[in-house]
């Protein structure tokens, strides 16, 4: 572990990486488009530097240019890049090999997809060691070392199983195991923690943090989400249309930006706390600048509330502002206008008691290969008009399933009950009725998998019109353009195809589509995770206002905590299928809550650092084939009383009359602090 | 509430509009697909308008100049019975290249159909509509076009139809593997949330987007059909003398290559092994520009 003998003792350490202007152009049929433009970042010895931006603005790229391994249509058109001291450009195609084998590394967003699902875990990584000039007996041993040190309680069993035996957490620490095996000057990390669930991310992250005192490696962490880089780095970069355009100590920068693009992304987030009644997000109005865009003055001008004709026509300069916090703004001292006002929205929902929808004894099991697997039991939940119901839980907690259930695209065990205004719903869409159909709409996470790329936005919304809502000929125009007018998209695009679109106004057809047949409940799967943060906030404030407008009730599907308690009026728990807890959503946050409710929510990564200690959830997700006996919960639950909690599954009581919790302990026990009560446990 | 309205520069609306004009273009700027058109075009050319424009009588005897050699009055010199080998072989486009495409297009529709159906039902009616398949699969083409050709006669439809159903097989196979991932897309629940029937959601949601591969698929057929009408004439049971067709040239003369008579079989032998070539080509560059 010793980097400066591997140096010579050369006199003073180089930067493990160091970009100088770099830019970086694709060829694309034919055309080069720019993608980074004039990258300048330097990561010292033992650093850790956060790079962020959203989807496009070249994260990847400079990733892919630190490691000499750009796509082939890649070219790097200026500038250079640096690694542990020497010019990628200047090396020769073995010289670069050794470069990687020897001092870069890197960590990928999907490890699922990253590992070889046909070679078991320990030769694989065994022939990483084996790469960095490790002979295989040596490897193996130091194989089972670096599975102890990415916090794998149990090497041996782990290097036995194949990629996919392994969860999504576990693989991704093998995957970091791997990139260590080099013993790398240099480690990056690809949004290593995006495909992850909250809890798992939270382990990730814990680890990384870890490893950088036990490795003294340098990091390079790329990621979309501000709070996850604010975690573990120290120095961050943000990244706009393929420059920086703000860089600073990790802390400085979170607390003071001084560019309006960090600016607007910071508040782009629902804060702590914060409610749709509260008023609207702030968002960042426009959109990305697109690879290849030509840009004469600040990549951001377009966008900025600030801009002015000087930003149009120079390219801002860094300016340092102080403590090594640079913003290419000319404006950097000036205080960033808000783009929405924050007057409070109307609050017309006159709540009748009456539920909508209704979901008693709600369950599915699926059959793969003659085994029972029960992903959603005995559910049951009301919905009232004009609520949102947030539905949260980790991944294969059966939130996908109960939507798709609700909707009557899958069909529920025996003894399962839909109500729709009181009366009983057909299992299967087939034998629902037309008005059925129409009260229950979705709104699909990906729009680029919800709307047909064959068809015109047009003939999208036009159709679900004419099918739902009956309207022929010109009647069918009026009410696209008013659906068109209501999600603020221009009439412009009705001949448009979606891949003509943004992201973010994909997702607006999308939803226009789901409110042509004016429904009753809107299910909303995730709607803004595969959005950008920017891009989000307007997305949310759209559904809120066509929520006020019209009466409809949601049922919020997200991963997103924050989003979730910024749009949801009651919030229900899921895990395992089973609902663990339901209340009103200030409840739900604020408390006395179900053991798992409290891990998830202490898990969200904050950007204020500076937060209460946080609880770790052990081991894995049950599988669904053989769940834990009792109450599902308790092979991770901190909380757990003793055997009770094993053998006997806790009945869904009621704290109050909208507040419900699935667990032995006592309203008071879960009000108290979790130390004692995890004492009391054990001394039981 | 106000939010301000989000807004795409024009500078990129434009840009992205021009997405499939650079698609075309990338198509047209691959060497391998313009070699293959060209050649494509010119027995086209040869097939519409090549009985008028040749020098000679494709269907004339001469039997005073029966076997002569390429000159400068017979390009490619003469057959047994004296008819000019050039003149024949350009005429000779014409069969081929109404039998070959004409099968391939209705291979092209029963096999998209069939794999529309495999694919969007799934189950019992794709495990059914498999097995049939798989069993037609089994059998050679050749074969199964033999055993039609004389139970329906020959005739150039006749052609036309076996070669067709022999090749929908494959095709359906192709589009029912692009079927099963696109109908896993959520436009399609979103088709069935509004109650649109299975034919709409089959051929009007999911055909669009399953297009490009059929496209390809069909253009590679192309090649292997007009092989089989080619084998099928050379061994009797395709088109049917005195057509100027190659395939039933060669069978006529291939036994004079010994007394070497060889230009009697190397034009018409070159000219399928060109158009099979070119069309192969040309299947490669719109394979190559739709994985860009």
């Amino acid at each position: 572990m010793n980097r400066a003998a591997h140096l010579n003792g050369s006199a003073a350490a180089p930067d493990a990486l160091a970009f100088e202007g770099l830019q970086v152009d694709y060829r694309v049929r034919g055309r080069l488009r720019r993608v980074l433009r004039g990258l300048d970042l330097r990561i010292g010895r033992a650093a850790s530097y956060g790079l962020v931006g959203e989807s496009g603005c070249g994260k990847s790229t400079t990733a892919l240019a630190a490691v000499g391994y750009l796509p082939r249509n890649g070219v790097v058109s200026g500038g250079r890049v640096m690694v542990d001291g020497r010019d990628l450009s200047g090396l020769a195609p073995a010289e670069l090999q050794k470069l990687r084998a020897t001092s870069v590394s890197m960590v990928y967003q999907d490890p699922g997809r990253a590992l070889n699902p046909s070679m078991k875990v320990g030769r694989q990584l065994s022939e990483a060691f084996e790469f960095a000039r490790i002979g295989p007996r040596d490897a193996h041993d130091r194989s089972v070392a670096m599975l102890k040190s990415v916090r794998i309680a149990d090497p041996l069993r782990v290097m036995q199983r194949y990629p996919h035996q392994l969860s999504g957490g576990m693989q991704q620490r093998v995957c970091i195991a791997m990139a260590l095996a080099n013993n790398p000057a240099l480690l990056i990390l690809d949004e290593p923690t995006t495909g992850l669930d909250v809890t798992v991310e939270a382990e990730v992250l814990d680890l990384i943090q870890q490893l950088r005192e036990d490795f003294q490696t340098s990091i390079l962490f790329i990621s979309h989400n501000l709070a996850v880089v604010a975690k573990v780095c120290d120095r961050v970069g943000v990244l706009y249309g393929g420059a920086l355009v703000e860089e600073g100590s990790a802390g400085e920068l979170f607390r003071n930006p001084r560019h309006p693009y960090t600016v607007g992304l910071l508040r782009c987030l629902p804060e702590r706390g914060r409610r749709k009644g509260d008023g609207p997000l702030e968002a960042i109005r426009g959109s990305l600048p697109s690879p290849g865009a030509v840009i004469q003055g600040c990549v951001f001008a377009d966008r900025c509330g600030l801009a002015d004709e000087t930003c149009k026509e120079i390219p801002p300069p860094f300016f340092d502002i102080g403590h090594g916090h640079l913003s290419r703004c000319f404006h950097h001292d000036q205080p960033v206008p808000r783009e929405t006002p924050s007057t409070a929205m109307l609050r017309g929902n006159r709540r009748s008691a009456h539920p909508v929808l209704a979901v008693e004894n709600l369950s599915k099991t699926f059959n793969p290969k003659g085994l029972a697997l029960p992903v959603l039991r005995q559910i049951e939940l009301a919905l009232v008009p004009g609520e949102t119901l947030g539905l949260v839980g980790e991944s294969g907690s059966g939130k996908t399933t109960f939507a798709r259930l609700v909707l009557g695209l899958l069909e529920p065990d025996d003894g399962s009950k839909v109500t729709l205004d009181g009366k009983p719903l057909a299992t299967r869409l087939r034998g629902r009725t037309l008005d059925d159909v129409k009260a229950l709409q979705i709104i699909f996470q990906n729009p680029d998998s919800a709307l047909n790329r064959a068809h015109p936005i047009r003939r999208i919304i036009g159709r679900a019109i004419r099918r739902l809502s009956g309207a022929t000929g010109a009647a069918v125009l009026a009410k696209t353009q008013e659906l068109m007018e209501a999600v603020r998209v221009a009439d412009r695009y009705l001949s448009a195809r979606p891949r003509q679109l943004s992201g973010g106004m994909k997702q607006r057809v999308a939803i226009a589509r789901a409110f042509a047949g004016d429904p009753r409940v809107v299910v909303c799967d995730e709607p803004t995770s595969a959005l950008d943060v920017s891009v989000q906030a307007a997305i949310l404030n759209l559904l809120v206002d066509l929520q006020a407008r019209r009466q409809v009730s949601y049922i919020f599907i997200s991963h997103d905590l924050g989003v979730v308690r910024y749009l949801s009026d009651r919030i229900a728990v899921l895990y395992l299928g089973r609902l663990m807890e339901i209340g009103p959503a200030d409840q739900v946050f604020a408390g006395p809550h179900h053991p798992y409710t409290e891990a998830l929510l202490s898990a969200i990564p904050s950007i204020d650092t500076r937060g209460a200690e946080r609880i770790r959830l052990s081991g894995e997700v049950p599988s669904a084939v053989n769940p834990p006996s009792g109450c599902v919960f308790h092979t991770r639950c901190p909380r757990k009383i003793g055997a009770i909690c094993e053998r006997q599954e806790p009945p869904l009581h009621r704290i109050d009359a909208r507040h419900a919790i699935r667990c032995h302990l006592s309203v008071d026990q879960l009000a108290g602090p979790q130390t004692g009560v995890a004492a009391a446990g054990k001394s039981a | 509430m106000s939010v301000a309205e989000p807004t795409v520069p024009p500078t990129v609306a434009s840009e992205r509009a021009s997405d499939t004009r650079d698609r075309l273009r990338q198509v047209f700027r691959s060497g391998t697909f313009l070699v293959g058109l060209v050649i494509v075009l010119f027995w086209v050319f040869c097939a519409i308008f090549g009985p008028a424009i040749v020098p000679y009588d494709p269907y004339a005897d001469d039997l005073l100049n029966a076997l002569m050699p390429p000159s400068a009055e017979h390009w490619f010199g003469t057959d047994q019975l004296g008819r000019d080998v050039f003149s024949r072989v350009i005429a000779g486009a014409r069969d081929i290249l109404t039998i070959a495409p004409l099968s391939t297009l209705i291979s092209t529709v029963v096999g998209t159909a069939l794999g529309l159906v495999m694919g969007y039902f799934r189950g019992i009616i794709d495990e059914g509509v498999s097995r049939v398949v798989d069993a037609l699969l089994a059998l050679p083409t050749v074969i199964v076009a033999l055993l039609a050709l004389v139970a329906l006669g020959p005739s150039n439809a006749t052609v036309v139809f076996t070669i067709g159903f022999t090749f929908a097989p494959i095709i359906a196979r192709t589009v029912r593997a692009s079927v099963l991932a696109e109908r896993e897309l959520d436009y399609v629940f979103a088709a069935q949330l509004r109650r649109e029937n299975a034919f709409h959601i089959m051929f009007v949601e999911i055909l669009p987007n399953v297009l490009p591969p059929i496209l390809v698929e069909a253009t590679v057929r192309l090649g292997y059909a007009i092989f089989a009408v080619a084998s099928l004439s050379f061994i009797g049971f395709g088109i049917q003398p005195p057509s100027p067709d190659w395939g039933l040239s060669i069978s006529a003369n291939y036994g004079l290559i010994g007394a070497g008579y060889w230009w009697t079989v190397l034009f018409d032998g070159s000219a399928i092994a060109t158009l099979v070539v070119a069309v192969n080509l040309v299947a490669d560059g719109i394979q190559g520009a739709l994985d860009e």
